[in-house]
Formats: structure tokens, C-alpha cells, sequence
């Protein structure tokens, strides 16, 4: 392994920007790993920083394939990251939405582009990364149908599913979009949190993508042959809305089996205390995402539920 | 007559309410033209609002003079504009990279697609920026290429100093003003003035632009101020100047708005700390100093200046940006 200053900018009031990398192996660029593009993505830093612990050991062991490496990215906004901020703090840009940047623009697309010139060329890409609702996921695998993109290769992951999702406009800026444009092989990986630690969604994920680099033959390892994915289309999934405002109650975790007419959250009132509304499910599923936060609006997603799949 | 667009509860005693003001003549025809005023998207953009102010206090006083239906939303991201913030406060998204939204989709999508349903019908669309509070810009419309040809006579009856087209329009795909032009509603951006502030010369200028417009489409037909003669800037013609070091920028004698001379010190970046002065901040060309920074804190890349050269008035090609795309 070898730590590598990936890009650096200067510091006015503070210490020099970097974005430092973890080089591990030799020869073609096989697999590249990057982790939080927002400061508040603790979750996806913490899983590199493990993955980067398993594959130092696996170096040290001789487990890289011959001619293969890989590079790990753990943070790439630090400015955030410390001051717990989720943006670019000086003018609150998301870098997630400034791909395929721009050499000569602005800062933040300037970054964007030096992250694109670095991580280019890689014959697979997986960028660990969070959702801007505070929600908890099933983990999985997402990818841009873009006409680049391969679930069976994201089934590789042994992760329970792969959601593709059909781009907006607002997705064409970000850097699983670019990747896969760029012609790398890019996955989104999802776990059930970013800004807090879990140490079993982080494990399952280490897992996942050693699973994945395993079976594309680039180290050389031993581990559980994980899920067959559910292939899922994200316009399928059902999204239940909440039908007033107040504090919100999760009944139900994501995994789990609903059937129609299950109570699956309620809505209190935030004076009264009383139940304001229940939400109910309005079909058979399993619940894929849970919305966590403790009020919530009317009319805001509380879950997304994938339609007649049973535990 | 004001309407809400969107209504939803929120957790504790108040609503998110997007309105509008809806203004036609007391005896309403048949196929009367409707043109929209939209502005608030960014909550840092506070032009609009005295824009708004104005175009509704001119009408009012002149009842008599409107011939169809002038729709006036003023805050769509309005809690933004109350809390100070550019995006949206909940998750800091930013609202114009969120059309046209969906029915069901998380809030801001759900906003998006109820204002892009609601302006959908209009015949003309006009969106008022006023940059952010990094950059100062003179009143200017910003087109997309692929709608260029189609929205240049109106952008001209804008009163606009400038008219130039992004060149990239992958940034700009979810914007408000994309998605109408692609839902057929002729939709044309106006940025002007920096954030947090009012900037009146500017607001009036695009004020007299908006009735100018509007008497063409049959819309007002009192009378109206002759608009400017804006520069159209030609491919190639305009340059970006962009920080070379992170540092304090300082202007120097610079004022937005006139034309300089290539060689012209524009400012320099120099270091509290030390001393010294880092860059200097030239222009590249002689031209029209359309864009200069307003913040003085500066990262290596952010934006100082844009230079447009004059000259030739030609009207078909697009502006091509070395460096610094422009947002709104």
C-alpha cells in the first residue's frame, strides 16, 4: 500500500485541501474506491478506512492479482468533514452535483475534475454514498441505466439488491452518471446510514465490495457468496406518503415484509400528543427505505416499499 | 388574486406555502396571453422580490392598460428566502436543479412539479436570478443553446446590458427554466445584481425590460421605456477570469458595467498574513466587464470576472466560455 497525495488546494485560513488516496497492488487500473464526496457521509470514510485495513493485510499476504490495483479514496471533502458541514463550505456546492467538472471553472468544479482526471480509466468504479433524506436503506447496489450499465455485474456485489435507476436531469452531474459515461463500470453503493457509524452495515459492505473485487478477479479471497440480487427498477417502488405533519414514529425497519393495510408509522401532534394520522401500506412489500427523521412534513415520503417481494 | 400553489404542513403550527398573484383586466377575453414572473428560487437572490413589488404596484395603478393574465410568484423556494439560505433549509438542496419535479416524490420534488404544472400554459415564462453573494452581475440573460435562436428577440426587449448562452447546459438540465422551455413554454433567465441585497438600478432596468416585453405580447399596453440595445455576445467573446491562488481578493478601481481595456488591473489576491500580494487580477482582453467578484474570500478556481468583447454585434453564435460556467 502506498498513500498518495491525490490533489491538494490551498489553504487561506486554513490548512492546504487534500484528497489522499490508497494505492494497492500493480499494473492496470482495475478497481477504484471513493468514499464521501459531502462531509457528512461519516458512514462511507469509515468504510474505506476498513476496507483500506483488509487490503493492506491482503497485500501483505500476496492476495492482489498480478497486474491489477486499486485505489481507495476515503474522503474527498475533508473542508466539511471537519466542521460538520454536508457541502462545500464556503459556498454550500455539492461536488456530487458538479461532475464531469470543469479544469478551468469554478472551485468546486475544478475539484470535480480533478477527481474525474484521477479516478478515469478504472475498469470499475463503486462510490459509496448517501441519500439527502434521513432515511435508512436496505443495502444495495444503485446503478444509472445510462446504456453503459450491467446488473449482472452489479449482482456481483452479493448485496440483496440492484436498483436501477433511470436518470433525471439532476443526475446527469453526478459521478456515478460521469463515471459510467467515461466508460468505467460504475456502481453506487448504498448502506443503511451515512451520517453515524454502523459497524455492520459498514462490515457488510467491506464484505460486498471484496466479494466483487474477488470475483472479478482482482484479489485473491475467501468470503460468503452473499445474496442472488433482486434486480429492481426504481420507478417500481412504491413510495408512501405521510398524510399530515407532526412528530413521525417508525413502525417498521427496512427488510421487513408489510402487508396492505398494515399500520407502519404514525404522526403525532407535536402540542396534543395525540395520533394525528397512521400510515398505512397500501400494498404488499417489503420496505426499502424508512425515512428516520423525528417530525415530518405532509406529503413527505415515509417509505419506499417494493411492491409483492416477501422476506 | 393570490393563490397558493403548494400548501403542506409542517410539523408545528405553520404551512410551506408557494403563491402567486394572479393579474388580469376585471372583463377577462378569450385567449388572452399569460406570461409568468417567477423568482425566489435561491433564497440569497432578493432582486426579484422588489421586482416583484414594482411590477405589481404598476399594474395596480394602471388597471386599465392589461390585456392578459400576469402570473407573479415571487418566493417558490420561500423558505429559503426567509431563512437567508440559497437552497432549501431542511437539506440545503438546491431548488433549481430539482425540475420538473414529481407528484410523489420527497419535498422538493413534490414543490418542483406542482409550480412547473402550474406555469405550464403560460406563453412566456420569465425567471429572475440575482447571482449569489460571491459574484456581482449587470442585469444579463442567459440563455440555453439549444432554445438560442428561438428566445433571442424576446431576451432583446429585456433591457438586458449583455445576452449570452451557456455553453454548458448539462448543469443546468433540471432548471426551472429548461424544463419549461422542454414542456414548451418559452422561458428566459435573468440574472442581475449580487445576493443579499437590492439592487434597485438593476431591478428597474429589468422591470422596464419585463413591460416591454409584455406590450409585445399583447399583454400591457400602456406605455413602455426604451429598452437598451444589449451586447450579444458572439462565440468566443467572452472570458472568465478565475483565481490562480486562494487568497484575499481586492478590488481596485474595477466598476461592474464599463468596458476596459486588456492589461487592466482588476484587483489582486494577496495574503493577510504575509503580506503579500499573490496574483494579480488582469484582464485578458478589452471588453465589457459584465461579471466581478463580490466575496472577497477566494479559493484557487472561483470565479473573479468576466470580460465580454464588444464590438460586432452579431446575433446567432453562442458565447463559448473558456472556464467558468455560468449557474443559475
Amino acid at each position: 500500500m502506498y498513500r498518495e497525495k491525490l490533489y491538494s488546494l490551498e489553504g487561506i485560513y486554513r490548512e492546504e485541501f487534500k484528497i489522499t488516496g490508497f494505492r494497492f497492488g500493480h499494473g492496470e487500473n482495475s478497481a477504484c474506491i471513493v468514499g464521501s464526496l459531502r462531509g457528512n457521509e461519516y458512514q462511507q470514510t469509515y468504510i474505506c478506512s476498513q476496507l483500506i485495513r483488509e487490503l493492506k493485510k491482503l497485500e501483505e499476504h500476496g492476495q492482489i492479482a498480478g497486474n491489477k490495483s486499486i485505489l481507495v479514496i476515503p474522503c474527498l471533502n475533508q473542508y466539511a468533514t471537519n466542521i460538520d458541514r454536508r457541502f462545500w463550505p464556503l459556498d454550500d456546492s455539492d461536488i456530487n452535483r458538479k461532475f464531469p467538472g470543469h479544469i478551468a471553472g469554478d472551485t468546486t468544479q475544478q475539484i470535480a475534475a480533478n477527481i474525474m482526471e484521477i479516478i478515469k480509466g478504472y475498469s470499475y468504479g463503486i462510490h459509496l454514498t448517501s441519500f439527502y433524506m434521513p432515511g435508512k436503506f436496505v443495502p444495495h447496489v444503485r446503478m444509472m441505466e445510462t446504456g453503459f450499465q450491467n446488473p449482472s455485474l452489479a449482482n456481483l456485489f452479493g448485496l440483496p439488491f440492484v436498483v436501477i435507476r433511470k436518470p433525471k436531469p439532476m443526475d446527469t452531474t453526478t459521478l456515478n452518471y460521469n463515471w459510467q459515461m467515461g466508460g468505467t463500470s460504475a456502481f453506487s453503493l448504498y448502506t443503511n446510514c451515512s451520517d453515524y457509524i454502523d459497524d455492520v452495515s459498514a462490515k457488510q459492505a467491506v464484505a460486498s465490495i471484496l466479494r466483487f473485487l474477488t470475483r472479478m478477479g482482482i484479489i485473491k479471497y475467501n468470503n460468503h457468496s452473499g445474496y442472488i440480487a433482486e434486480v429492481i427498477d426504481e420507478d417500481n417502488l412504491v413510495p408512501i406518503l405521510s398524510g399530515a405533519a407532526g412528530f413521525y414514529k417508525r413502525l417498521f425497519e427496512p427488510g421487513r415484509t408489510v402487508y396492505r393495510g398494515d399500520v407502519i408509522g404514525e404522526i403525532i401532534d407535536t402540542y396534543s400528543g395525540e395520533i394525528l394520522d397512521r400510515v398505512i401500506s397500501p400494498t404488499e412489500g417489503m420496505i426499502f427505505f424508512a425515512y428516520t427523521g423525528p417530525t415530518v412534513m405532509e406529503d413527505a415520503v415515509v417509505y419506499k416499499v417494493i411492491r409483492r417481494l416477501h422476506e | 388574486m393570490i393563490e397558493e400553489i403548494v400548501s403542506l404542513q409542517m410539523p408545528v403550527e405553520e404551512r410551506l406555502v408557494v403563491r402567486k398573484n394572479r393579474l388580469e383586466p376585471e372583463h377577462a377575453g378569450k385567449n388572452m396571453k399569460r406570461i409568468s414572473i417567477v423568482t425566489g428560487t435561491h433564497g440569497d437572490e432578493l432582486n426579484g422580490q422588489y421586482v416583484c413589488y414594482k411590477l405589481i404596484e404598476k399594474i395596480k395603478a394602471h388597471p386599465e392598460h392589461l390585456c392578459g393574465i400576469v402570473d407573479v410568484y415571487p418566493s417558490i423556494n420561500p423558505l429559503g428566502i426567509d431563512t437567508g439560505s440559497r437552497g432549501i433549509p431542511m437539506n440545503d438542496l438546491d431548488m433549481n436543479r430539482v425540475f420538473p419535479g414529481t407528484d410523489s416524490g420527497a419535498m422538493a420534488e413534490h414543490i418542483a412539479y406542482k409550480i412547473t404544472q402550474d406555469i405550464i400554459g403560460s406563453d412566456m415564462c420569465v425567471d429572475v436570478h440575482s447571482s449569489n453573494i460571491f459574484i456581482k452581475e449587470v442585469p444579463q440573460v442567459r440563455l440555453s443553446p439549444e432554445n438560442y435562436d428561438k428566445l433571442l428577440p424576446y431576451a432583446r426587449l429585456m433591457n438586458a446590458d449583455i445576452i449570452w448562452a451557456l455553453s454548458a447546459s448539462v448543469y443546468l438540465e433540471a432548471s426551472l427554466a429548461n424544463c419549461l422551455n422542454m414542456f414548451g413554454v418559452p422561458s428566459i433567465v435573468v440574472e442581475m445584481g449580487a445576493g443579499s441585497r437590492i439592487t434597485r438600478t438593476y431591478a428597474r432596468q429589468t422591470l422596464d425590460g419585463i413591460f416591454r416585453l409584455m406590450k409585445e405580447l399583447g399583454i400591457w399596453s400602456g406605455s413602455v421605456e426604451e429598452v437598451k440595445e444589449p451586447i450579444v455576445a458572439n462565440t468566443g467573446d467572452v472570458s472568465a477570469i478565475h483565481a490562480g491562488r486562494s487568497g484575499l481578493f481586492i478590488l481596485e478601481d474595477a466598476e461592474i458595467g464599463v468596458n476596459i481595456q486588456k492589461g487592466f488591473k482588476i484587483g489582486k489576491i494577496v495574503s493577510p498574513l504575509t503580506g503579500d500580494v499573490l496574483e494579480e487580477i488582469i484582464s485578458p482582453k478589452d471588453g465589457f466587464l459584465f461579471t466581478l467578484r463580490e466575496h472577497p474570500v477566494v479559493y484557487k478556481g472561483a470565479i473573479m470576472a468576466r470580460v465580454c468583447k464588444t464590438g460586432d454585434r452579431a446575433e446567432t453564435a453562442f458565447a463559448s466560455v473558456k472556464g467558468g460556467e455560468a449557474y443559475v
